[in-house]
């Protein structure tokens, strides 16, 4: 099974193709404002390569960062509308309440609250006020919004009313396009109601960026399948990520994460992404990103949604480091660090020119950072050590030793031996791990619903039946599915014996038909 | 601070400016000794209310006529249906208007039950509200699992009437119970059928009961606490030793977080948490028991620091509380210990909330007495 991986960066586009877990080719090339030239460039170096057909290719998955760059720069986004169902309750704590202003400024269109939603235990709180809705949707056309969430309360537990809302808003307002809360999980209005903003304000730019990603493609009559990665390390059909860009929000960090995983042959390992500005730290379990369970911040906004566990500090082969008095950071020279660095002959003293001058590494020339004193060079490192230590600590989740997997192109920062890590892993290919970490993403079914007048065990069958069912339609290998996830919850007050439940499985993508 | 004159009805105290509500929020967080509920939602509302003009005073109990009436406010449920149910402060004065109206008078001013925690702000949004002063008091000095765990129980105080509302028309008196222990049994009930989520206005105070029988300049403490933390904060210096120094309490240990045990039984989340020592404390290792909040705590193996003391665990970095509910694996924390209100030290006070009170078979013994 061939294989093509794609990992649009802020500031590099690599990819690599894969023949089974095997990298048979790679190539990096840098990120255009155009987003697909990179992919452009990289095709098209395969083809110049000769030395594989891309007529043969079983399928494509893309990663791309371009999303959280939007939410962090507020560039190309929707003005979005928002209706939330919970009168009589939680209403002095508007939508975008907590927002940063200036995103605020750019994001929020028509704010509705009207009464519905439902109880921890599955009662109603109060009837859906349809009328209500439709009086919203009205003020939402008259308004020209086009993008939408609607988060109702307790709607993790059942999406009913969100989604009998969605039905009064579509009748009256054709074109909206709509963000559920509920299918974005989690208890927490306030947080899941925020991804659910979010999403509907990326969902315009991921329709244009996902299009182009496809005719990129189209250009080199390359007719595999296009999938889009997720947080979670799984993919989707470029349809659904259309409709959820946010669950593509982590995917870099994941990816590399996933890539860093197969390249080792590790699958419970702590991964250490070292790149220019910053080091991103994450734990595997299982060859998949453990998921976080608290708040994660977006720009600036309070999120709870499917995200990988993630810790961030300003530390990379970029980062400026001054002798007197002694500072590491948190500046650093970023994609600039060709022209800016000591041993490139620049004028900034970065780790990178720490890492030449202790022989860690050769890039440069060395005579530019022969004066610095083997006194200082020890403090720089003892400082990387610490910084790396405690962030490599915090995310670990007990005690036991774990080996640390390095990737990114800072990976020469990373000691050789560290307190509760059983060996540190540098691994072939580890600057486009990324890439590969797209290329080896696997297919998932996701099934969240009540079932009613069943037994426990006939509603699990059921569930999986239709998890499968989803899996396969989404690209899935029926053979190789797994359950990774179920979780069932009784729901007292609903008539008929009412049970939730949550189940994901996972599996490989099948392979080309006509191989086959 | 400042004092304003308001031609209102109501004594006028000190106007309470938002930076003051800011630094409440980090104060009673860390009063909760680890329980007490994150007051984030209670703090966000009370940064629209500001927005919108509304401002609280804070009087000093002193200046309470021996016969004037004191509400006293909290909320009750299960901290999961809070992340949904915000808080709410319209919802929050529901209880507050029904119990003036049975008593047929208004209150002169307001207190909270706890101020711990989230409920340390419920006063607060009612009174930008209706006007009505928060005086600075509490009935537990910090947060408590239980109604019986307060000041007045402690005291023997009358334990009714109790007023509850939903967000529905759905309002409850409980004109009268047998003990406090009653009256938890009865409102906890009602509080489920409402969703788990209720506010409610506890017993009413004179202001002879709140000048002798409860704890005294708490609202100020946390404000006290939570300035420091901010100045610390702003000037790079240590937000912990700020702490200690505003409350003269004590640091008992500094370490890493590298086991957490949690479960959830009759409706309280228990456990422990291990800690093992960075700096000066290298060689030693902490180990805190929990039921909502921190209990009890031993060092190397022997009791250290227990209730009533309060058993304060805050982010080495921060100095921000850090709750039962989300202390995790690998966090740098601080072990702080403050020195318990006076009324928890009587042989009655330790009945109702010293270590027995919470299952351990151990005297107490206050770290503060050592010396």
């Amino acid at each position: 099974m061939k294989r093509i991986g794609i990992d649009v960066g802020g500031t590099n586009t690599d990819l690599v193709l894969l023949e089974g877990n095997e990298v048979v080719q790679s190539f990096k090339t840098i990120t255009t404002s155009d987003v697909t030239s990179g992919i452009r460039n990289t095709l098209l170096e395969i083809v110049r390569s000769a030395k594989s057909d891309l007529g043969e290719i079983d399928a494509v998955m893309i990663g791309t960062t371009h999303f959280v760059n939007a939410i962090v720069q507020r560039q190309n986004l929707n003005r979005v509308g928002a209706l939330r169902i919970c009168l009589p309750s939680c209403g002095s704590l508007p939508p975008f309440v907590d927002w940063p202003k200036d995103l605020v400024e750019q994001v929020a269109g028509e704010v509705c609250l009207v009464a519905g939603g439902h109880e921890y235990d599955g009662r109603e709180l109060v009837p859906l006020d349809e009328k209500a809705i439709e009086t919203a949707a009205l003020a939402m056309r008259s308004k020209g919004i086009r993008s939408m969430a609607i988060s109702a309360v307790f709607s993790p537990l059942t999406s009913e009313h969100e989604e009998r809302a969605a039905k009064i808003m579509r009748d009256v307002h054709p074109e909206l396009q709509i963000t559920l809360s509920s299918t974005l999980g989690r208890i927490g209005l306030l947080e899941r109601e925020n991804a659910a903003l979010l999403n509907a304000a990326l969902v315009d730019l991921a329709d244009q960026t996902f299009s182009a990603f496809k005719n990129a493609l189209d250009e080199f009559e390359l007719s595999a399948p296009l999938f889009i990665t997720q947080n979670d390390g799984t993919v989707v059909s470029v349809e659904r990520a259309k409709d959820y860009p946010i669950l593509c929000l982590a995917s870099g960090p994941t990816n590399s994460m996933r890539g860093a995983a197969s390249l080792s042959g590790l699958s419970d390992a702590i991964v250490c992404d070292i790149g220019g500005t910053t080091t991103d730290v994450g734990s595997l379990r299982g060859g998949f990103p453990r998921q976080a369970n608290n708040v994660v911040e977006v720009g600036g906004v309070r999120t709870l949604f499917r995200m990988p566990d993630l810790l961030s500090i300003g530390l990379g082969g970029g980062t400026t480091v001054k002798e007197n008095p002694f500072t590491l950071g948190p500046q650093s020279v970023g994609y600039k660090l060709r022209q800016k660095a000591l041993v490139f002959g620049g004028d900034t003293l970065t780790l990178t020119d720490v890492a030449v001058a202790s022989g860690w590494i050769k890039l440069g020339k060395a005579t530019f950072v022969k004066n610095l004193s083997s006194r200082f060079l020890d403090s720089v490192k003892t400082e990387i050590f610490k910084r790396l230590y405690e962030t490599i600590d915090s995310i670990k989740i007990d005690a036991t030793p774990l080996p640390l997997i390095v990737v990114g192109g800072g990976s020469m920062l990373a000691p050789e031996t560290m307190g509760g890590i059983s060996e540190v892993v540098h691994v072939q290919h580890n600057e486009v791990a990324n890439a590969v970490g797209a290329a080896i993403a696997q297919v998932s079914g996701e099934i969240d619903r009540i079932y009613r007048d069943l037994s426990r065990q006939d509603a699990i069958a059921l569930a999986e039946k239709e998890a499968r069912a989803k899996a396969v339609s989404a690209g899935a290998d029926n053979e190789s599915l797994i359950i990774v996830e179920l979780e069932d919850l009784p729901l007292a007050y609903l008539p008929g014996n009412a049970l939730r439940i949550r189940m994901r499985l996972v599996g490989d993508i099948k392979q080309n038909q006509a191989e086959a | 601070m400042t004092s304003v004159k308001q031609s209102s009805e109501w004594i006028t105290g000190q106007k309470l400016e938002i930076r003051d509500i800011e630094a409440l929020a980090i104060g009673t967080w860390i009063l909760g000794t680890g329980g007490g509920g994150n007051p984030y939602h209670s703090l966000l509302n009370m940064r629209e209310l500001y927005k919108s003009g509304h401002r609280v005073n804070l009087i000093q109990p002193e200046e309470l006529d021996d016969e004037a009436l004191v509400g006293v406010l909290s909320n009750m449920g299960a901290p999961l249906v809070g992340e949904e149910r915000l808080a709410d402060p319209q919802f929050a004065m529901k209880p507050v208007l029904m119990m003036e109206k049975y008593l047929g008078r208004p209150f002169e001013a307001l207190m909270a039950l706890e101020i711990g925690g989230g409920n340390g702000l419920q006063p607060f949004l009612v009174a930008s509200l209706t006007g009505q002063p928060v005086v600075d008091a509490d009935q537990m000095g910090r947060a408590y699992p239980e109604a019986q765990m307060t000041s007045v129980a402690v005291n023997n105080l009358r334990c009714y009437p109790l007023t509850l509302a939903d967000i529905r028309d759905n309002e409850t008196i409980i004109p009268k119970a047998e003990s406090w222990r009653w009256m938890e049994r009865i409102s906890r009930k009602v509080c489920t059928e409402m969703g788990s989520i209720a506010s409610t206005c506890k017993a009413p105070r004179t202001g002879r009961e709140v000048k002798d029988f409860c704890i005294l300049h708490t609202v100020s403490k946390a404000i006290s606490i939570g300035n420091a933390v901010l100045d610390a904060r702003a000037q790079n210096a240590s937000p912990i030793q700020a702490i200690l120094d505003m409350t003269g309490g004590k640091r008992l240990f500094k370490g890493k977080v590298v086991d957490v045990n949690r479960r959830t039984t009759e409706g309280f989340l228990r456990g422990s948490t291990r800690i093992m020592g960075l700096d000066e404390n290298a060689d030693d290792e902490f180990l805190l028991h929990f039921q909502n909040e921190f209990s009890l705590g031993l060092k190397n193996d022997k009791p250290e620091v227990m209730t009533p003391d309060l058993i304060c665990v805050v982010d080495s970095l921060s100095g921000e509380g850090i709750g039962t509910d989300v202390i995790r694996y690998g966090q740098r924390v601080d072990v702080l210990a403050l020195p318990a209100p006076e009324v928890f030290l009587t042989p009655a006070g330790l009945d109702a909330v010293g270590p027995r009170a919470f299952g351990f078979d151990c005297d107490y013994k206050s770290v503060f007495l050592k010396e």
